[in-house]
């Protein structure tokens, strides 16, 4: 026997998430295509090099070269569908009250790392949910802050004259590209963890993120 | 959810349909109605690509970076200035980005300043100044974090006049021909370009008059070098780097946008800080 639980995702989030999809791809893209313009970043210990952002071979495969005014055109004009979409899904978490499954309380840290746990499968039990688990409230409040954290970042380094104290605000100019850099490399592994999970969860959680609804199937016992 | 509307269709009553069908039918809706809109992405980007090109970019492209700009010099005030650094902060190696407009053969003493007034109704005013009478202007000197487009930033040591004495001095910039009587007397541009026309610019005139918009004739104290633009540059703290012309030749001041290097090969124009 299933059940059909209407309303798991609301239409409004299913959109804001969706069309974030497409449009954070160009925000990353076209920011390659300005990153390597002048593409310093490194992480080192001591004198080896442990990651550089990026080598050769990753510029020349992704066609990422003398790019920058088309890089720049794509990025500050994709800027604004990616804030408006990302208030917008701020806006409607507030009113709606989604808020309430998605915002990490007192012991979401504690039972994120027991979630952890589970996922590794060093723990049998994993702490009871509502619509998500404390490692996803965390995971998907975050990924708002960091989105804040890109805005901010971004503006300090597109106005840093007339935006002067944004850039203060962030450590200065280069400091400011610096963040607004591994933000964007935080994305990245957010999503590598993101897709890992979503197929490790299975098809009724993906498609729930596109019909709304979920189903609960009572045929099988339930795994807890 | 038609059949409701049509009760003696019985067969495809919604409470006749099992859990399974009713899963399976909402499911296929909502998968194509998703699908269908991630053609969109696809559409914009094959429009795009077809889209007829002004200045190397897509015109949405450009009329939106124009919407940009718009909203940019909203914010844009001659309070808002660059910070600055003290001089010991100051690169001892500037660093040297770029020689468009500066090949061949040049000679800084027979070096002239060339100041014109395009006016499209009146008479056209043109007349020559040396080194000498833009070094008799108040001279400033300015530390500030000098930002390439590129990216790169570094904090250097200019000295100069401002370009708001050089136009008060020779009662350029005006329609007028004087001290500017109204805002609306202001040319909207001034354009600058060197010797030999190679590399030119054009900025907005609000841009031009900021505080801290420099013409340099000095570099960490020293006489500019030929590399960064001897005998006379521009230093804007309110724009990229591409808009510090070097090796200034002509100086020009119209309400139609003049010609830009770089704006001609894809960039905003405004490229405001």
């Amino acid at each position: 026997m299933k059940r059909i639980v209407e309303n798991k995702h609301p239409l409004a989030i299913r959109w804001f998430h969706w069309i974030n999809f497409p449009v954070l791809a160009v925000m990353i893209w076209s920011g390659l295509l300005i990153y390597w313009a002048y593409h310093p970043y490194k992480i080192q210990v001591g004198d080896t090099v442990l990651v550089r952002f990026f080598p050769d071979w990753f510029f020349n495969a992704l066609k990422l070269r003398k790019r920058l005014a088309e890089g720049m055109s794509w990025h500050f004009v994709f800027m604004w569908v990616f804030t408006i979409n990302g208030l917008l899904y701020v806006a409607y978490t507030w009113i709606s009250g989604e808020w309430r499954y998605l915002v990490p309380d007192r012991d979401s840290f504690k039972e994120a790392w027991l979630v952890l746990l589970h996922d590794l499968g060093i723990r049998k039990m994993a702490p009871l949910q509502t619509k998500y688990n404390a490692a996803q409230k965390i995971a998907y409040s975050a990924i708002i802050v960091m989105g804040i954290g890109s805005l901010l970042t971004g503006l300090a380094i597109y106005k840093p004259t007339q935006f002067w104290w944004v850039t203060w605000l962030f450590g200065g100019y280069q400091l400011a590209r610096i963040i607004h850099f591994a933000l964007t490399i935080g994305y990245v592994l957010f999503f590598v963890v993101h897709i890992a999970q979503v197929i490790r969860a299975g098809w009724n959680n993906f498609q729930s993120m596109v019909t709304g609804f979920d189903v609960i199937d009572y045929g099988k016992p339930k795994q807890p | 959810m038609e059949s409701l509307n049509n009760p003696d269709d019985q067969s495809s009553k919604p409470e006749e349909l099992t859990i399974d069908q009713q899963i399976r039918r909402r499911t296929i809706k909502a998968f194509a109605l998703f699908g269908a809109a991630s053609l969109v992405p696809f559409g914009v980007w094959t429009w795009l690509r077809a889209e007829p090109k002004a200045n190397g970019l897509p015109k949405t492209f450009r009329a939106v970076l124009g919407g940009n700009e718009a909203i940019a010099n909203l914010f844009l005030s001659h309070r808002h200035l660059a910070p600055t650094f003290p001089i010991s902060e100051a690169a001892k190696q500037v660093r040297v980005n770029g020689s468009d407009g500066m090949r061949g053969a040049f000679d800084p003493l027979t070096w002239q300043l060339k100041v014109e007034q395009l006016a499209a109704d009146g008479p056209k005013r043109e007349f020559t100044l040396l080194l000498e009478d833009i070094k008799a202007l108040p001279k400033y000197e300015q530390v500030f974090e000098f930002k390439c487009i590129e990216g790169w930033s570094q904090v250097q040591h200019w000295g100069g006049a401002r370009f708001s004495d050089f136009v008060e001095k020779y009662g350029v910039g005006t329609r007028s021909g004087q001290s500017a009587v109204s805002a609306d007397d202001w040319y909207k541009y001034v354009g600058m370009e060197t010797p030999n026309g190679g590399y030119y610019v054009g900025i907005d005139m609000e841009s031009a008059l900021h505080p801290q918009t420099l013409l340099a004739y000095e570099m960490n104290g020293q006489p500019l070098t030929n590399p960064h633009g001897a005998p006379l540059r521009l230093i804007i703290p309110v724009k990229y780097g591409v808009k510090n012309l070097k090796r200034i030749g002509r100086i020009f001041f119209t309400d139609n946008r003049p010609r830009d290097f770089w704006h001609e090969r894809g960039y905003d124009y405004s490229v405001g800080l």
